[in-house]
């Protein structure tokens, strides 16, 4: 009786309303980075937890994003931080694990709902343990201005062939840019570029796992031809795009001054707001009609347990919840581009968003290939990923001199690719 | 109560004047330092500080990845202060003595304007130039097209052969008020008695200039070269407000700061090393030693002063 006490009491110092709550009452206190989230945690998913679970109160406080890591840490050594931690994908929240500070939810029932991808970013190497509950990815591929699409009598592609006779189409007419992307920033040629069509050629989740096991290198032929198409996208892109930065991109893109911008899932809000013209998406164009199409299918954010709370319980049941068809839905449709990670057929009501989430169904899903373990040495392979594929899309270097340079890199640190 | 302090022949009042200065002094200033040089020395593994000596060092210089990016930075640094030598500092002399002119109107008004980009903050200057600069929405294209110069125009930000040194002219932009002021406070202190004894002698005009002011305000010119050399070496913030911390195209901006940056804090999926970090912190402290030694010791010497 007295160790929830002292633990609602504790609680208190940050939870003002704690105060009022019943004795038995536990009070769980969530650490996130998402801090554009916390209407829509206090107006929909808390009331929504509590109303089916009364006895539990949930207070959940954000930090800056750039802030995140450090301030969690520094919570956690210190022992004060809240009961349930917002985890980052991979090496950041599996160092917390190895440290002691997340606890193991292998066993927690809700992980039924997930599948091995949806887990492999919060997983130890041998994905033996798990230690957050998948909360949601971000999906990549093509959106495209409807309307520009109806006035020049294009259709969405689906092979690579269609894609650059669609993008030759809009380029001729000359009334759009065909494509919205710069490569000032760097993360948008590898992010949207390379890793949103690379999967349709290392074959998704087989390729990417042989180049962990080192049974291919980044120089084969999967790993070069996304690099090789990327090359041409040159000719598409808007004049000066060397100097063309991200929000650059978007706002040629919701000005309605160019017709294909290469996505990722999370724009969708933004878009919504920003754009006046109906939007479509398609997914990353495969070589041949009846290929199988891969997706990146981004493991973003997911939720565990801080191993040191006292309210351990209470916090298993909010993560089962968390785990629940009804967290997947209220999330998935408050934020529209933020997927729901789990099994569930979500109902979402924004027709983009549900135009993303369909290709889950025909398409097989992977992961960005260099955020599993790749990117844990110097030189960093996710970070080179950047600098090479806006070298290759400027035409500073050949496909194969940027592959065999990151595969020199990884080989340099990696033992399995030596 | 009062006569126990004055028996004591102790003078509390100097500890007590010094101590603030020492205090902040030490606390912000000389224990980072050599925290700094100290932590150069170490390195993590098993997730434990271990003593490695200069392995750190060896690394940073022998290892390849890690030297070409270092000599890269350091190659870069000197292209950035080389640009600020060759145009910043002579523009400087050249307003201030525009400035000193007596006959010039609005020189309140001038001193102000060339003045006012050095207070605002880099993020600002950074942002505004990125979108001068952009061939999107960029004022640049459209002004170079109306003189009919659109052939000129290039996204200059994002071609590697011309983003350091555009990035370095923005830098001048922004602090040539310092050396013009300090310039034209040199001028102002040149008493007239010499200027007219010299035009007694037939020394007027540009002949004054080169022959009597130039001399004078040498001593100026150093220190202002020497304020430049340090100040460039440690630039971060511009590079990173405008090509962030992976300071593209290809690295082509990377200078010692951002590089120190990404290596001590970290980028995206890579993870600080605060280790590596302060070696490379340790290397830029010791060039700008060097430098300043340099100049200490190889040039203020030399130079003459005048005592009116």
């Amino acid at each position: 009786m007295t160790r929830p006490l002292i633990g609602a009491a504790l609680l208190a110092t940050t939870a003002l309303t704690a105060t009022s709550a019943l004795a038995q009452d536990v009070t769980l206190t969530i650490e996130s980075w998402r801090n554009d989230d916390l209407t829509l945690w206090q107006d929909k998913i808390i009331p929504a937890f509590e109303a089916s679970h009364p006895g539990i109160k949930i207070n959940f406080t954000p930090s800056a994003p750039a802030e995140y890591n450090a301030v969690l840490n520094s919570k956690l050594d210190a022992g004060s931080a809240g009961d349930l931690i917002t985890c980052r994908p991979f090496d950041a929240s599996l160092a917390l694990y190895d440290g002691g500070k997340l606890a193991d939810l292998t066993d927690l029932e809700a992980m039924a709902n997930f599948s091995d991808v949806a887990k492999s970013a919060w997983q130890t190497d041998d994905g033996s343990a798990t230690f957050c509950v998948p909360m949601a990815s971000v999906i990549h591929g093509f959106i495209y201005n409807k309307e520009a699409f109806e006035e020049l009598g294009i259709e969405p592609p689906t092979t690579v062939d269609e894609f650059f006779a669609v993008l030759d189409t809009i380029k001729e007419d000359g009334t759009y840019i065909p494509m919205a992307m710069g490569t000032n920033d760097q993360w948008e040629a590898a992010t949207m570029g390379y890793q949103n069509i690379g999967p349709n050629y290392w074959k998704g989740e087989v390729g990417r796992l042989a180049l962990i096991k080192g049974e291919q290198k980044l120089t084969d032929e999967g790993w070069v031809e996304p690099y090789r198409q990327l090359a041409k996208w040159k000719d598409y892109l808007g004049d000066g795009f060397e100097a063309q930065t991200y929000p650059d991109s978007q706002n040629l893109f919701t000005l309605g001054r160019a017709a294909i911008y290469p996505a990722g899932s999370w724009e969708i809000s933004g878009f919504n707001t920003q754009a006046d013209f109906e939007m479509g998406a398609f997914p990353p164009p495969v070589v041949n009609a009846d290929d199988t199409c891969y997706i990146s299918d981004h493991t973003d954010i997911a939720i565990g347990l801080n191993a040191a709370s006292p309210n351990a319980d209470a916090a298993r049941t909010f993560l089962n919840w968390v785990g629940s068809e009804e967290f997947a839905s209220l999330y998935a449709n408050a934020l529209p581009g933020f997927f729901s990670l789990s099994s569930y057929d979500v109902a979402m009501e924004d027709p983009l968003a549900q135009e993303f989430v369909s290709w889950r169904g025909k398409c097989e899903s992977t992961i960005r290939s260099t955020y599993q373990i790749l990117s844990r040495g110097t030189p960093n392979l996710e970070n080179e990923t950047w600098n090479a594929s806006a070298q290759v899309i400027k035409g500073a270097e050949s496909p194969e001199d940027a592959a065999k340079r990151l595969q020199d890199g990884l080989a340099s640190w990696y033992e399995p690719q030596q | 109560m009062t006569d126990s302090g004055r028996s004591s022949r102790v003078r509390w009042h100097i500890l007590v004047f010094l101590a603030p200065a020492v205090i902040v002094y030490t606390a912000v200033m000389i224990f980072p330092l050599f925290n700094t040089l100290r932590l150069a020395l170490y390195t993590e593994a098993e997730q434990q500080r271990v003593f490695v000596g200069l392995q750190n060092f060896r690394t940073l210089f022998g290892d390849q990845i890690w030297s070409e990016q270092f000599w890269n930075a350091l190659g870069n640094n000197f292209w950035f202060f080389f640009i600020h030598m060759l145009v910043q500092n002579p523009i400087g002399v050249l307003l201030a003595a525009i400035l000193s002119h007596p006959r010039l109107r609005f020189a309140h008004l001038y001193r102000s304007a060339i003045f006012i980009p050095t207070i605002l903050s880099f993020v600002i200057v950074g942002f505004a130039w990125k979108l001068i600069l952009s061939p999107i929405w960029g004022i640049a294209p459209s002004l170079l097209d109306a003189v009919g110069l659109k052939s000129l125009y290039a996204p200059w930000l994002g071609k590697e052969e011309y983003a350091l040194t555009t990035l370095a002219l923005v830098s001048v932009w922004q602090f040539v008020g310092i050396p013009m002021m300090l310039i034209y406070a040199a001028l102002l202190s040149i008493p007239e008695e010499i200027l007219e004894a010299g035009e007694c002698d037939g020394i007027t005009g540009m002949a004054a200039f080169w022959k009597i002011k130039l001399p004078l305000i040498l001593p100026s010119i150093g220190i202002i070269s020497i304020l430049t050399f340090v100040g460039n070496f440690n630039a971060f913030d511009l590079i990173y407000a405008a090509q962030g911390a992976l300071a593209g195209p290809d690295f082509s901006t990377d200078i010692l700061g951002t590089f120190l940056y990404r290596t001590f804090f970290g980028f995206q999926l890579q993870l600080g090393d605060p280790h590596m970090g302060s070696a490379i912190a340790t290397a830029m402290f010791g060039i700008i030693l060097v430098g300043v030694c340099i100049y200490l010791f190889g040039i203020q010497t030399r130079l003459r002063r005048y005592q009116f």
